[in-house]
């Protein structure tokens, strides 16, 4: 950590000699070079009053922060200005807030409340862009008001303000995963969101809070697919990810019935597919006796919805989501289908080589197994001489894999070229490649061998060497037919001085040395000479050479072998060492060696089985594809397992649940028959009501899909009943279509029908409709679609025209859109309604909030002396009411006492407080807290007093007067008064006596930041009704067995906090009130008990914070 | 998604960090360092990287490197695709991608950094609703700007992000109303030492730069689309009408954008306009070689070949050249070892030539190998693939 920071100071120190570089900056020229004390001036900038210095100082403390320099010590001059009226300064403190707000949490909750206003501004882009901001300050302490925001704005109107709420979700989860719960519940209310602003944003939430809750999707799921197309590409990139994984948990395998059929005549020449055969055969074996009476395989209609809606996007010209669908089809197409992918991920080959890079690995993965699919594309990873090495690489692995007998030649020829290459990673790597080649095409094995052995006499060494090593693999593989190469080889060791193929070449003698006893001996006797020379490696391999000879032919080696054992006994390396020791023991018979020695033989001559040369892409594709974690080879955090295909296919009817419970709804009316087929048609509708921008290109279609949909509906026919209803939906869905493409011709003709039929159309909607907003947008909308819509129009046209077959369906088809349109005409009003309420209320707050420092009107500080309206002094009347009566209620022996100093660390003497609850008389707006100090010394204390006090800003302390004496044993109280500025922040001081200074600290419960105000029920029911919304918590809580009666609850809740209690005719309910200390903002506080100990807990309160602090602590103070 | 963004310069300086998360110290880029010291180009470093802790994806555009920290499993397609974005946007902001551009206007680089990315996943990544957001800086504006304390940021608030189409902003507004359309077609060969084509493809991409009043919806339909092999296309274009009628029906964004790239499949023979004479030969005898080019036209339709170029990758051994070309010029760098000869017009009647000795180290063994030669020109007015296109407005 240390070093770290430390390591941060050097570069900001390296960088800040390149500072007048910035000086650039028209704003902010000349001042940088003039002075050196940049803070001091940036802050008086800061504090001026004109927006351009403002301005100009925070492009520079912006610049600070781009160079990753400390600015973090300008931190409250710059929150100052969080609510400049100035948008770019405004923009550029936001910026600074959000960079240091981790750092400075207390200070940073000063600007909270800025957030808070700009959360119910009427536009909708403010009240995003405070969300946003607000959600983007990492500060724990204001996670439930972020919880409260968030839950607010998923309900906006505006699905821009929905958006952001979902952007919001996963900052607040990262920053405080223990609302999950809750959070979910978010999440599934955003799911249902119908909006493609909102769906990429929600999904991308779902992915980082809850991707295990796969049933949330269930009922969106047809939604998502046909939304896709619309959503922003980046959106588009996370749901198509999660659909796959989706689609993996839901539907079957579409290949395999196929495997079974065509085993074996798609075989690569990979180990990889037996495996897959395997572990297919034996789900096979366990689907055996069901497979007998199995049908052929249906596709799940959904499943090819997702296939279908995402084809298009094959075209998109984000590379991301090209992979994305590229991956979705690999994983979840039936075979036969796959291959269209292939083309679009070849045209990514000739974008950035980053996306080369990432595009080639992922095909090298695919080519494994479906080599099929890019055989077309061979020449397109032909190797360029401008490639990076890295991609060249990884060619060369893709041309590997889809070698096979028929373009081995040319891909041979081309090898031959690559060879002759500058770049020597690539030349190594192609040799390999050849190598790869000649193991697993049998016909070329000995052309390819004989090519590597023509580059034994290549001028350059590290090719020599590394065809050395390959050699050596592929004559492991048939020794017998290939002596003249290993004599060839051994001529080598004279020249090669690579330490590998030194190796590689000795290893080679000594395995076949049968094959060549003359030359064998001849080169140990070489290497013998130069033993002590050579790298360890090759000393090994010697040494190995040596035993092998011994034991073959002892009679000539029988001299050179002991020299070199010799030698390596005293060698400095102790591997080598050991292993002559080893050898020796073993191959030269003595008294003492066992009877190993004489397997001897045996152990070094054995049969050795030929190495597999395969691809560092096999199996690769258990990870998905695409991801960080496929491309890495190895897990990355947060990385979601992409499961198997069930064996049987989960209950589809989940997925249109939502319909017909929707559908229930609308048409009570018609006959219960018809829903299974209004099912689809329902589903269909919806698409048109919500039919986003481009939805004309949604999903129907090619006459070859259609006619896809018709033969699965066909074969979905011959099912059991059990498949009925999704085969008949499929049936009426495809005749839909037809229709619908005969529209797409006409629709040129009656183009300019549309666009008056249009003009009347949103005149007509816009009557019921309140919101001016949102009305804006949809004409906006309108105008811009004007062809979706008419389409939608024209289509309920022809839907009862066209309906030859299904007149009668066609009517009460129409019947159940009128239906439907009421209804969802319906509940927009309500929201408006609500709306426009809140608004009113909201501007009164914001009204209030604006006069906060020289508090509003209503509120007056118990001890005000002055009060210029008769309102006040009427309150300030019945607060003598108020104080009277809580008295009987909150006796003071109820009062908590807190440790201050122990008696240990204090040396005897030990100090308790407690917040005495009074008025502290010198000032009002402070706390009194009472103070005892209790000497256990055996001598005295003298001077008791405080110092050095330390606060957060705005806070006060009144110091208790000090106390001059405190004998041994004896007792004394003090009154102290802290102005906690309605925080909860400790006052930190130092507590002195004539010989020590102990630091201590006051922090105080957010129920005692409060004084009680006495209340009339009508005065509470009007206060609380100003304070609705954000200012409003609810929370359910069982109460404690030991109090459920209200005399309990009252003395919890006053212990809890200092309110007073506010008479109520209902005995359910308890109520309290009271207003913050410094600020006199209201507190009200409502316990409505319910039957079996259940109950609900309200407060309201102007400021959230303390809102959210007094909750918790009164649910723990009634729960325990 | 993307928690953090580095800008580091070629040599290796980070001059810009931007956190969309909580703070990453910059010493995590050690870790990028350590890889670019042992790779020997720039191009050659893994985009992807593991640390113990992150995965640092970078991208290399214009001698930066765009350097993004991510600590969970995220496509890196996505984070490769957007970083391109980033450099985009840059280059549309400001002309150009550089350092010193960065630098220059680095508080409205942050500004947009901001507003691209909300909590590492893309926000508004289209030019349309970023200009409308953050207004790029102009010469005449920062001079009015400094004068009357205005500034970059617009003072209305976008309304590109709510719609549908968030390419195009609303209430655009022309005197003259125009669009044009350039097709720019590229082969891209691989001929081997004999001459013959081992493979030619043709990429084509559309240009457009449309300045049209209000919501204009454009249909564009081509003379052959067979010809387009694959295609792709800007989010505006309907995909759907692509498949049906092989035509591009879209509602274009203001200005500058790239409407479709396509693909001409290679089954059709490519005719190449040029052929290279070359003979390029080392000595045994003796520590020199020769090298002899002679470019030509092959097929150019009577269109004239402009700035032609060959670059050779040399052999380490070539110590210097000396060479007399009949046109253009030609320079031998010392330390990358490449041979660049700026030949410009190709006059049919008198071919270009480069011919003269080279010398190499002394000592050092002849290079066997024979480098590789790469071509570059460009002919005006010339569609190869010979696909026209009309356009209809609506």
């Amino acid at each position: 950590m240390s070093a770290s920071s430390a390591f941060n100071e050097e570069k900001g120190g390296s960088s800040s000699v390149g500072e007048p570089e910035y000086g650039h900056d028209p704003a902010s020229g000349g001042i940088f070079s003039s002075d050196y004390k940049r803070h001091d001036d940036l802050k008086e900038m800061l504090d001026s009053n004109k927006d351009s210095l403002k301005l100009e100082a925070m492009k520079r403390i912006v610049a600070m922060i781009a160079r990753g320099k400390n600015a973090s010590d300008l931190f409250p001059a710059v929150v100052k200005n969080v609510a400049c009226k100035n948008i770019e300064v405004k923009k550029l403190v936001y910026v600074y807030l959000v960079r240091y707000a981790e750092e400075q949490q207390d200070l940073a909750l000063l600007s909270i409340s800025t957030f808070q206003r700009g959360l119910k501004d009427p536009n909708q882009l403010i009240r995003a862009s405070a969300l946003r901001v607000l959600s983007s300050i990492r500060v724990t302490i204001i996670v439930p008001i972020m919880m409260l925001a968030i839950k607010e704005a998923a309900s906006d109107m505006s699905p821009y303000v929905r958006k952001t709420a979902a952007h919001a979700i996963p900052k607040l989860y990262s920053l405080d995963p223990e609302q999950k719960d809750q959070l979910i519940e978010v999440i599934e209310k955003l799911l249902a969101d119908k909006t493609t602003l909102v769906a990429g944003s929600v999904v991308m939430a779902f992915e980082e809070v809850c991707p295990e809750r796969i049933d949330l999707i269930h009922k969106n799921y047809r939604k998502l697919c046909n939304l896709l197309i619309d959503v922003e590409e980046w959106g588009q990139v996370v749901i198509i990810n999660m659909l796959t994984r989706y689609a993996r948990t839901q539907f079957l395998n579409p290949n395999m019935n196929e495997s079974l059929l065509e085993e074996g005549s798609d075989k690569t020449f990979y180990g990889s597919d037996e495996d897959e055969d395997e572990e297919e055969e034996e789900k096979e074996k366990k689907a055996e006796a069901p497979m007998a009476k199995r049908k052929p395989y249906v596709m799940d209609p959904d499943h090819r919805l997702l296939l279908r809606n995402t084809k298009p996007l094959l075209q998109s010209r984000n590379a991301a989501v090209v992979m994305a669908v590229a991956q979705l089809y690999f994983h979840l197409a039936p075979k036969v289908e796959v291959g269209v992918i292939a083309k679009a991920l070849v045209r990514l080959l000739r974008s950035h080589s980053e996306v080369q890079y990432v595009v080639l690995q992922n095909v090298a993965t695919m080519s494994i197994k479906r080599r099929g699919m890019f055989e077309p594309y061979l020449k397109s990873f032909y190797i360029r001489s401008t490639d990076p090495t890295q991609i060249k690489v990884l060619k060369l692995e893709v041309l590997t894999n889809l070698a096979n007998e028929t373009n081995i030649s040319t891909i041979l020829r081309e090898f031959q070229t690559y060879i002759k290459s500058m770049d020597k990673d690539f030349v190594a790597a192609t040799i390999q490649a050849i190598g790869r080649c000649a193991t697993n095409i049998g016909e070329v094995r000995d052309t390819c061998l004989n090519g590597l052995v023509q580059l034994l006499s290549n001028r350059d060494e590290l090719v020599v060497a590394e065809s050395v090593v390959v050699i050596k693999k592929l004559l492991q593989m048939q020794p017998e037919k290939h002596s003249d190469i290993i004599k060839h080889m051994a001529k080598l060791t004279d020249n090669i001085q690579v330490p590998m193929a030194r190796a590689s070449i000795l290893w080679l003698i000594g395995e076949y040395c049968e094959h060549v006893p003359k030359i064998a001996p001849d080169v140990l006797r070489k290497m013998a000479k130069s033993f002590t020379n050579e790298e360890d490696i090759v000393k090994l391999q010697i040494i190995n050479l040596a035993a092998k000879l011994y034991l073959t032919n002892s009679k000539q080696t029988k001299l050179l072998t002991q020299y070199v054992l010799n030698l390596a006994k005293y060698d400095q390396n102790y591997d080598i060492r050991d292993r002559a020791r080893f050898i020796r023991q073993l191959i030269v018979p003595t008294e003492k060696s066992g009877a190993l020695s004489k397997y001897a033989k045996k152990l070094f001559l054995a049969l050795k089985p030929a190495p597999v040369l395969e691809s560092p892409f096999k199996d690769r594709d258990h990870f998905q594809l695409g991801s960080l974690s496929h491309l890495l080879n190895a897990k990355a955090g947060g990385y979601q397992e992409l499961p198997d295909w069930p064996e049987a296919a989960p209950d589809p009817s989940v997925r249109n649940v939502e319909v017909f419970a929707l559908l229930e709804r609308v048409t009570t009316l018609t006959s219960v028959p018809e829903w299974t087929k209004c099912s689809s048609r329902e589903k269909r509708k919806e698409k048109r009501v919500e039919k986003p921008f481009y939805s004309d290109s949604e999903g129907e279609s090619g006459p070859t899909e259609s006619a896809d949909s018709e033969s699965d509906s066909a074969s979905g026919s011959e099912m059991g009943s059990g498949l009925e209803e999704s085969g008949s939906g499929s049936e009426s869905e495809g005749s839909e279509e037809g229709s619908e493409s005969e529209e797409e011709e006409e629709e040129d003709e009656k183009d300019k029908k549309k666009i008056k039929k249009d003009l009347k159309k949103p005149v007509k909607e816009s009557e019921s409709e309140q919101s001016s907003e949102e009305e804006e947008r949809k004409h906006q909308r309108k105008s811009d679609q004007q062809k979706s819509d008419s389409e939608s129009e024209s289509d309920e046209e022809s839907d009862s025209e066209s309906s030859q077959s299904e007149s009668d369906d066609s009517d009460s088809e129409a019947d159940v859109k009128k239906k439907k349109k009421a209804a969802e005409s319906k509940p927009p009003p309500k929201p408006v309604k609500k709306d426009t309420k809140k608004e009113k209320k909201e501007m009164s707050l914001l009204d209030l909030d604006d006069f906060e420092p020289a508090a509003s009107p209503q509120v007056t500080p118990v001890n005000s002396f002055l009060s210029n309206s008769l309102v006040t002094d009427l309150e300030g009347l019945s607060l003598s009411d108020a104080v009277l009566s809580p008295a009987n209620i909150s006796p003071c022996s109820a009062l908590k006492s807190y440790e201050l100093l122990h008696r240990i660390r204090g040396e005897g003497l030990s100090v308790e407080y407690c917040f005495s609850r009074q008025p502290f008389s010198p000032d009002g707006n402070m706390v009194a807290v009472q103070m005892q100090f209790t000497n256990n010394a055996t001598s005295e204390a003298k001077n008791l007093h405080m110092e050095d006090v330390k606060l957060q800003s705005g806070m006060r302390v009144k110091e208790f007067p000090e106390i001059e004496l405190l004998p041994a044993g004896e007792t004394a109280t003090a009154v102290m008064g802290i102005d906690f500025c309605d925080s909860t922040q400790a006052a930190n001081f130092q507590l002195c006596t004539h010989t020590r200074k102990f630091f201590v600290s006051i922090q105080p419960p957010v129920g005692e930041l409060m004084r009680p105000v006495f209340l009339t029920e009508n005065e509470f029911k009007k206060e609380q009704g100003q304070l609705m919304g954000m200012n409003e918590i609810t929370e359910k809580l069982t109460l404690d067995a030991k109090c459920r009666n209200e005399h309990t609850i009252v003395q919890r809740v006053t212990t809890a906090a200092n309110l007073s209690r506010v008479p109520c005719g209902s005995d359910k309910e308890c109520r309290f009130a009271g207003r913050t200390v410094t600020s006199g903002s209201l507190v009200l506080a409502t316990v409505a008990t319910k039957e079996g100990g259940a109950a609900q807990l309200t407060v309201n309160c102007e400021k959230m914070v303390i809102g959210t602090m007094l909750v918790k602590d009164v649910l723990l103070a009634l729960t325990q | 998604m993307i928690h953090s963004l580095f800008l580091i310069n070629h040599s290796g300086d980070i001059f810009l960090e931007k956190h969309w998360k909580s703070v990453i110290s910059r010493s995590v880029c050690d870790y990028f360092f350590e890889a670019k010291e042992k790779a020997a180009e720039p191009e050659n470093v893994a985009p992807v990287l593991q640390t113990p802790h992150h995965y640092l994806i970078t991208i290399y555009r214009g001698k930066l490197f765009f350097l993004s920290v991510v600590q969970t499993e995220a496509p890196p397609l996505f984070v490769i695709e957007f970083l391109h974005r980033v450099a985009d946007i840059f280059q549309d902001y400001f002309g150009e991608c550089s350092e010193s551009v960065i630098k220059d206007n680095v508080v409205t680089v942050y500004e947009l950094l901001e507003e691209m990315l909300d909590n590492g996943f893309p926000l508004a990544t289209e030019s349309n609703v970023l200009k409308e957001m953050i207004r790029p800086p102009t010469i005449l504006r920062s001079v009015v700007n400094t004068l009357t304390g205005g500034s970059n940021v617009g003072d209305t608030l976008p309304t590109g992000q709510l719609s549908n189409i968030p390419w195009r902003r609303a209430g655009v507004k022309y005197t003259n109303n125009e669009a044009y359309f350039d097709v720019i077609e590229e082969i891209d060969a691989i001929v081997d030492k004999s001459g013959t084509t081992v493979c030619a493809e043709i990429q084509g991409v559309i240009e457009a730069c449309v300045r049209l009043t209000g919501m204009p919806d454009l249909t564009l339909s081509f003379m052959n689309p067979r010809l387009l092999d694959d295609v792709s296309f800007h989010p505006c274009v309907r995909f759907k009408r692509w498949e049906s009628e092989r035509a591009l029906s879209f509602i274009p964004p203001d200005g500058n954008f790239t409407l479709m790239n396509y693909h001409v499949s290679s089954q059709n023979l490519v005719a190449l306009p040029v052929y290279v004479k070359q003979s390029i030969s080392f000595f045994d005898s003796g520590p020199c070689g020769r090298l002899d080019i002679t470019v030509g036209p092959k097929q150019t339709m009577g269109k004239t070949v402009e700035a032609l170029m060959v670059t050779i990758h040399m052999p380490k051994a070539v110590l210097s050249a000396n060479l007399t070309a009949t046109q253009g010029s030609y320079t031998y760098d010392l330390a990358t070892k490449v041979l660049v000869w700026d030949i410009g017009k190709l006059n049919p009647q008198k071919l270009p030539n480069l011919k003269g000795s080279l010398s190499l180290q002394a000592g050092a063994p002849k290079p066997e190998d024979n480098p590789s030669l790469n071509i570059d020109l460009k002919i005006q007015q010339m569609a190869i693939s010979g696909s026209l296109l009309f356009i209809r407005t609506f």
